[in-house]
């Protein structure tokens, strides 16, 4: 009885969800079996259409590396950064937090043009490595991946220091001191002892940021420039450019499907390293 | 490997630790015996902790050092220092089994195979969790994963055994086990132990030497008979048993001996601490036991007011008053004695050592 009472809470919430999230996903389900644009013909054409062409594979492969290449530079900067926040003061933890939930009170669209004036070739990198000789020419960044990845890296950096160090922190302090005392270099400590436990965190945070940065359209768009093609950039040229809605369904559900697939990985992993945290 | 290692010195010399201005630890010295068990005894926040965490080597001390058979070792950081420690919630690696943890500082040494099996077996075998290998500490009770986290410190052999209040999760009976298991371990290994408790019955049990704390400083370092009989300060007095206090004032010194009037009435001969002149208030400390009744007035007596008699096991306490207001508890073995309620004088038992404060009016 009272479980069931509790059940039916949840009722309003799943309907909404279904309303708004379930519905369209079966609508654009429907809309990929369509061969024409006007969507009166059914059919398998467009399907055909984006899996006979070798470009897709391309365009899937890059979107999904991008990915990778996103995570792993927000583990190199951001795993590191969550060891110092850890040693930090309190008083300087409180500024440290600020700092990394800074890109999230921004609006995409500022911290995406602030990123092109600082890559742009009079941009601040530019200036300060010619200025300091290490360059002749300046770089080109804008539009390259390399200049995508690093302020994807800056951009999603919250959404993989806030659950590291959320994890991190409980984390019981007498471990490290165990370890040392028991002989353990801190270059060990680190790799068997915290590394281990501070997985669940990792993990959640490469799902978030994995999931965030293949479908970061605006980022890659603004500052990979349309030569760098990614999934989301394919589905706004035919949805909204040439008004091919089936064929954008169909690229949709590809990036829908992609991303799951790569984030269920990776949590299936996390749920296998994962629950240590609280000794 | 069987063979015990000899115990070491540990010399804590003049160890001041501080957090910002407050000062944790102030000019503590220990000189600790190879093969000696010393409890560190005190309230809550007098420094035991910060006390063996730099002896560890997890904090650095402001001045003052610390050495292992008379070497400082104070240069060292904490994974050079071969020093053991089980924490008070044993920080086991929860992602661990229980014969990884014990491994752990043995691979942590560059030690490798059948030397690693032979020697996790060996220590556990010794604090009988043979059986419970492949567990994960959160599948060990609580006094399991204590056994644990003492073979992890064992298995690398320390120089130095330090543990900080590790029976304190344990509930009485387990922590009696431990309390003897540990003491039995630290025997055959020969292990220079210092152990932090604020638990008193258990520092009198385990300890061979009782270093008494507060506010950061050791008031008294000796025997536990020693600091029961003969507490140095009014602090360890208070601290350690229950005690009787009576005001009085020095009426006579005759060399090493003081004639105390009381004000409750009686007139005592008792050793004089140094720094006493005739007329000076004093205070009189005396153990609950080393009290009599009696139905005799005289001059080393005095009256009483007497309250409860409680049974308490083989012992009766006797609450009292006496004629300046101050309370008294006088414990006895217990046996019928007709003229009980006669008895309204007390006095100082035969082998009684009362002991004697200056007292600020
Ligand atoms: N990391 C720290 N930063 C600042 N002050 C601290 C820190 N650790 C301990 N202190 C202070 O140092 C003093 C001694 O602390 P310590 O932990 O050594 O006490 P303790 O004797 O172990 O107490 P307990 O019996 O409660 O464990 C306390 O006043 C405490 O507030
Ligand atoms: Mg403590």
């Amino acid at each position: 009885m009272n479980k069931l009472a509790e059940w039916q809470l949840t009722l309003p919430l799943a309907l909404a969800f279904a309303a708004i999230f379930l519905a369209p996903l079966l609508m654009l389900v429907g809309v990929s079996f369509f061969n024409d644009d006007k969507i009166t013909e059914p059919g398998f054409a467009q399907w055909a259409k984006f899996y006979g062409d070798p470009f897709s594979y391309k365009v899937i492969g890059d979107t999904m590396l991008l990915g990778v290449k996103t995570v792993c530079a927000t583990i190199l900067v951001g795993y590191p950064l969550a060891l110092v926040y850890l040693d930090a003061p309190q008083r300087l933890q409180k500024v440290l937090i600020f700092i990394i939930v800074m890109p999230l009170l921004l609006s995409v669209v500022v911290r995406t043009f602030a990123w092109i004036v600082v890559l742009g070739r009079e941009g601040v990198v530019n200036q300060l490595l010619l200025s300091l000789g290490i360059i002749s020419e300046p770089l080109r960044l804008l539009q390259t991946e390399l200049g995508l990845v690093i302020s994807l890296t800056q951009i999603e950096m919250p959404l993989m220091l806030l659950p590291l160090i959320s994890v991190m922190s409980r984390l019981d302090p007498n471990l490290r001191d165990a370890s040392a005392a028991l002989g353990a270099s801190r270059w060990r400590t680190l790799f068997t002892v915290i590394v281990p436990l501070s997985m669940p965190g990792l993990v959640a945070g490469c799902l978030l940021v994995f999931a965030s940065s293949t479908t970061a359209f605006i980022s890659q768009t603004v500052i990979g420039g349309v030569r760098l093609i990614y999934l989301p950039l394919l589905i706004w040229q035919q949805s909204l450019v040439v008004f091919n809605w089936p064929f954008a369904a169909v690229v949709s559900i590809s990036l829908l499907v992609s991303v799951l697939t790569v984030v269920s990985a990776l949590s299936w992993l996390g749920r296998r390293s994962g629950g240590y945290v609280h000794g | 490997m069987q063979s015990t290692p000899a115990g070491r010195t540990l010399d804590v010399e003049d160890l001041t630790v501080r957090y910002g201005q407050a000062l944790a630890v102030d000019g503590v010295t220990l000189a600790i015996e190879p093969g000696e068990v010393v409890a560190l005894l005190g309230p809550s926040g007098c420094g035991k902790t910060t006390l063996l965490r730099v002896i560890a080597g997890f904090v650095r001390q402001a001045g003052g050092r610390v050495r292992v058979d008379g070497a400082t070792i104070d240069h060292l950081p904490a994974n050079q220092r071969n020093i053991g420690i089980v924490f008070q919630n044993y920080a086991l690696f929860p992602h661990m089994t229980v014969a990884e943890n014990v491994a752990y500082g043995l691979h942590a040494r560059g030690m490798r195979g059948p030397e690693v099996l032979a020697q996790v077996s060996r220590f556990l075998d010794i604090v009988q969790l043979g059986g419970f290998r492949e567990r994960l500490p959160r599948q060990l009770s609580g006094g399991q994963q204590q056994r644990v986290a003492l073979a992890r410190a064992l298995a690398v052999e320390p120089s130095i055994l330090l543990l900080d209040e590790p029976f304190a999760a344990l509930d009485r009976n387990l922590r009696l086990d431990m309390q003897i298991e540990v003491k039995r371990l630290q025997r055959t290994l020969g292990l220079t132990t210092i152990l932090v408790t604020h638990d008193q019955d258990e520092a009198m049990s385990v300890a061979d030497r009782i270093a008494v704390m507060n506010r950061g400083r050791v008031e008294q370092f000796d025997t536990p008979v020693a600091i029961y009989d003969r507490p140095q300060t009014l602090f360890v007095n208070g601290f350690i048993g229950t005690t009787n206090l009576l005001n009085g004032r020095v009426a006579a010194l005759d060399g090493g001996t003081a004639t105390v009037a009381l004000d409750a009435g009686a007139t005592l001969r008792l050793p004089a601490p140094t720094g006493l002149s005739t007329g000076a208030p004093v205070m009189l400390s005396v153990r609950p036991e080393q009290l009599a009744l009696s139905q005799v007035p005289g001059p080393e007596s005095w009256r009483i007011e007497r309250g409860l008699s409680l049974p308490l096991g083989a012992q009766l306490v006797h609450e009292a008053r006496t004629t300046d207001g101050a309370s008294l508890k006088i414990v006895e073995p217990r046996r019928a004695s007709p003229a009980d309620a006669a008895r309204i004088y007390c006095m100082l038992a035969a082998d009684a050592h009362p002991t004697l404060f200056p007292r600020s009016t």
